[in-house]
């Protein structure tokens, strides 16, 4: 599953160790790495300051350590969900609750979601309580086929959500793309390469001054901001991108930030893997590839790594004729990296996450069919100290976070619904009214 | 050879006949033909026929009935379309009959769901298929959702092999705060919609309240703009209706033929509905015009009202934890539905959803344990009538089927292991006795046409 996906962004990750990390162990749980293994039974999981120190079984609690029994639960890594809006709305129909796309705006690429993300947003409140440590939070695509970039994030409550700002550039290259470049995916690769081309002229044109590096033009993270987009120079006139959008796709022709190519059908699949041969330094990842398993050779060659959603098996648009919830299962089977992302429908949200792989689990026991056994994440030693304690198995529809914690540092599960919940466990209104109990 | 299943059981023929008498409610005076001003009888009748099956006794499974009841190392005996007889291993099993072993694995009735748009907004969803909202008046109850299904919808087939539907109700959409009528639909692969219509299946009236047609219409500077506009014209309409009733010689009007029949309790009414200081108001104004409201689908707040909705005997259809995707879902909490149910309160799992629908059993299992949590206990084998017995109930076709019961249509779903776990798939579906989806033939796996000779035609899905 997305195992290897998560191991990649967990190794993005400056952590900076929370002060308030608390040094605790769990014991007599049943215990899933993450790593593919199988669930370890009786098992321990140290974490000290704000890392797991170690996992597994005969796993002893240093002396005076804080020790949780975690007799008849499980214990996971901390989620991660990819491709989310995490942060970006309130209420997704709600127009001016939502950062998720600017179709009015002039801008596309360089459009960046970290300083936008709202770490009090109740999706990330709803998400953390549904054992979601961390997530990817893109923007979606408004007026032109580059999304702008994403970020990763830590859901941990009280904190800079933002880990990773301009951790990746989301392109649709699909239907929606060709929608949105003027009405042909030929529009779609024609904007693309030109973008890409485009880029690199304004990498290389020197004589684009900027004014020196300043503070203003810092931003936390391993992407600074091209100093040359508040310089003075002229660009030559035979431009589209805007200047802002030129230097954001910099980091992308040259391989430095990731490129998320949004395809479904499989020849659309195969012309983002072919983009590499112009442009040969892209760090391609596919997104979306409903139809993935039926190239999933050529995208294993690749090298590419995916972000399917789960469970899609309807023919929901012509670029998706062959969906099945053997996609990723095929997928991985022929050996290509693949992380479980993707929330598009109103019923869609990330703490589902286990419920969508659970289902994979239970797809790969259908005859003809293909699916997963592995986990998520890891907890190898070292690892980010994201732990998740459930009251039973974690994909099986009958459980759920007990206690959280990020970089060993516990997180509160409540949130509006839980107060809504417990205001209206009764409604007896005898004495007051349901508005005055909290 | 197929046989007509009409006789199949006195309860089939009693609703038939009470059907057939709604129709003709409003004139009373002799048979509607003779009346100039009378509606057709069933215009577009159902000519779904059950398609064979063999005598078969499903043995040494978990049974859940449907209506609460569980067997262990249970028998389920079913021939000639119906449910013959369900009880513990000792149950004699006549020597003709197929058996199949059903050890570590599970049967519950045939899975029905209240709240679907198959058919009518199918896959794909590319404009020229949009024919689920007759958006160009606030009120179209003339409108049909039988005359908008098209029965090559792939997502029928997921319903099936994935979901163990195997009755389900298509509903106009929520544009109008009078969609039109619904049409209760057997999931079976069919040329045409009069093939799948569920014989003897009362109709019912789509209304919706709240965020939807005010937008609709609003967003066009016309009435409803408002809530209280959604109201005026509901009123308004309702009181038109009720003219039309009383007129001894009315000049046919599809919209108060439908109206007409809502009035008189021959059209049953699923009211989309999210906000519970709506459903309130609702609950008033079908008391002010003398309706009944069946069912409030999406009803995200229901458990602020659970104690009205038990007094007023309105089921709640319900997702399991949809939450914040519009402003009026804004305090859907995920114990809504043990909270209902722990009022005495009538809930049916829903999915409004081409892809929800083939995880119902999956979401009245969060439900479920969403509910323990907070100490409300409830049983699996009352959380398997959530999308069994009472979707069926309240879409007013329980006396045939939504239970394994003696005589009952036998719409059976062998599944794989507990339907309650995640890691359970349908094995096997029967729809009247007759196997339509077997996970270990392929021959029994319904592909649309739309799908031949397309990729992925034919896979496991």
């Amino acid at each position: 599953m997305s195992a290897r996906l998560l191991l990649a962004a967990a190794s993005l990750l400056a952590i900076a160790l929370p002060s308030s990390a608390q040094d605790i162990a769990i014991t007599h749980a049943t215990v899933a790495l993450g790593d593919g293994s199988a669930p370890i039974e009786g098992a321990t999981v140290v974490v000290r300051g704000g890392r797991v120190v170690s996992a597994g079984a005969g796993v002893a609690v240093p002396a005076g350590m804080r020790a949780v029994d975690g007799t008849g639960m499980w214990v996971t890594p901390g989620l991660f969900a990819s491709i989310t809006n995490l942060g970006l709305s309130d209420v997704d129909a709600v127009d001016e609750s939502s950062d998720v796309s600017a179709d009015g705006s002039p801008f596309s690429a360089a459009l960046d979601v970290s300083p936008v993300i709202n770490s009090a947003a109740q999706d990330i409140a709803i998400s953390r309580a549904g054992g979601i440590t961390r997530a990817s939070v893109t923007p979606e695509a408004g007026s032109e086929i580059f999304a702008g970039q994403g970020a990763l994030i830590n859901l941990g409550l009280g904190r800079t959500p933002v880990t990773d700002p301009r951790a990746f550039q989301l392109v649709e290259l699909g239907e929606r793309g060709a929608q949105l470049s003027g009405g042909s995916r030929t529009s779609a690769h024609a904007m693309l390469r030109n973008a890409l081309i485009e880029a690199s002229s304004f990498a290389a044109a020197a004589q684009l001054t900027g004014i020196p590096a300043s503070r203003d033009l810092q931003t936390p993270g391993d992407l600074t901001t091209d100093p040359r987009v508040a310089g003075r120079g002229v660009r030559e006139t035979d431009v589209m991108l805007t200047r802002f959008d030129a230097a954001a796709l910099v980091p992308v022709v040259s391989g430095q930030q990731k490129l998320y190519v949004r395809v479904q059908r499989a020849s659309d699949i195969l012309a983002a893997l072919e983009l590499t041969e112009i442009f040969p330094d892209l760090d391609l990842v596919l997104v979306g590839a409903t139809e993935g398993w039926m190239v999933a050779d050529a995208i294993a060659a690749a090298g590419v790594p995916v972000i399917a959603a789960a469970l899609n098996d309807l023919p929901e648009s012509f670029e998706r004729l062959a969906a099945t919830q053997s996609n990723i299962g095929r997928m991985v089977d022929a050996g290509v990296t693949v992380g479980i992302g993707g929330y598009e429908s109103s019923g869609d949200h990330p703490r589902s996450l286990p419920q969508m792989a659970g289902n994979l689990v239970a797809v790969a026991r259908m005859p003809g069919a293909a699916g997963l056994t592995e986990g998520t994440g890891t907890l190898a030693a070292g690892a980010p100290g994201d732990v998740v304690l459930w009251d039973g198995d974690p994909l099986e529809l009958s459980s759920a976070p007990v206690r959280v914690f990020i970089e060993g540092v516990e997180q509160p599960l409540d949130n509006h619904q839980t107060r809504l919940r417990d205001r209206y466990r009764s409604l007896d209104e005898s004495t007051l009214p349901r508005g005055m109990v909290r | 050879m197929r046989r007509l299943t009409f006789a199949r059981s006195a309860a089939v023929i009693a609703l038939a006949g009470a059907l057939a008498a709604c129709s003709t409610t409003r004139t009373s005076s002799g048979p509607a033909s003779v009346s100039a001003g009378a509606p057709a009888e069933d215009p577009y009748p159902s000519t779904y026929e059950r398609y064979p099956g063999v005598p078969t006794a499903l043995v040494g499974a978990t049974v859940f009935d449907g209506a609460g009841g569980r067997i262990e190392n249970g028998t389920v005996l079913f021939a000639d379309g119906a449910v013959v007889a369900i009880g513990g291993p000792s149950l004699p099993i006549p020597a003709s009959y197929t058996r199949i072993d059903g050890t570590g694995k599970f049967v519950t009735p045939g899975v029905i769901d209240i709240h679907s748009h198959l058919g009518d907004y199918p896959t794909p969803s590319v404009a020229a298929h949009s024919d689920g909202n007759e958006a160009t008046s606030p009120t179209t109850p003339e409108v049909w959702a039988e005359h908008s299904v098209w029965p090559q919808d792939p997502g029928f087939s997921r319903a099936l092999v994935n979901g163990g539907v195997t009755t389900l109700q298509i509903l106009p959409g929520s544009a109008n705060l009078m969609g039109g009528r619904s049409v209760t639909l057997r999931n079976v692969p069919s040329r045409t919609v009069q093939g799948m219509k569920f014989p003897g299946a009362p109709y019912s009236l789509k209304m919706a309240c709240g965020e939807n047609p005010k937008r609709v219409y609003g967003g066009r500077n016309q009435l409803p703009s408002t809530r209280m506009g959604n109201f005026a014209v509901n009123r308004q309409t309702w009181i038109d209706a009720q003219i039309y009733a009383a007129d001894e010689t009315p000049t046919r009007n599809l919209a108060n033929e439908t109206l007409t029949d809502v009035l008189a309790g021959d059209i049953m009414v699923q009211n989309h509905c999210y906000r519970a200081d709506e459903m309130a108001l609702v609950l008033d104004m079908a008391d002010e015009f003398g309706y009944h409201v069946t069912a409030f689908h999406h009803a995200v707040e229901a458990y602020k009202i659970a104690d009205l909705l038990r007094e007023h005997d309105v089921c709640s259809a319900v997702w399991a934890d949809w939450y914040g995707f519009k402003m009026e879902a804004y305090d859907a909490i995920p114990e809504n539905a043990a909270l209902i149910h722990n009022a005495g309160a009538c809930v049916v799992i829903h999915s409004d959803d081409q892809n929800g629908i083939q995880r119902l059993n999956q979401e009245a299992a969060k439900a479920q344990a969403d509910g323990r949590r907070i100490g409300i206990d409830i049983p699996d084998e009352q959380v398997i009538s959530w999308f069994t017995l009472n979707a069926a109930r309240a879409m007013g076709i329980d006396e045939q089927t939504g239970s394994l019961a003696t005589g009952k249509m036998a719409d059976v779903v062998l599944w794989n292991g507990d339907p309650l776990s995640i890691y359970s798939r349908p094995e096997m579906v029967w729809l009247d006795g007759a196997l339509m989806y077997d996970a270990n033939d392929p021959a029994r796996r319904p592909v649309s046409d739309f799908e031949l000779g397309q990729p992925g035609e034919g896979d496991t899905k």
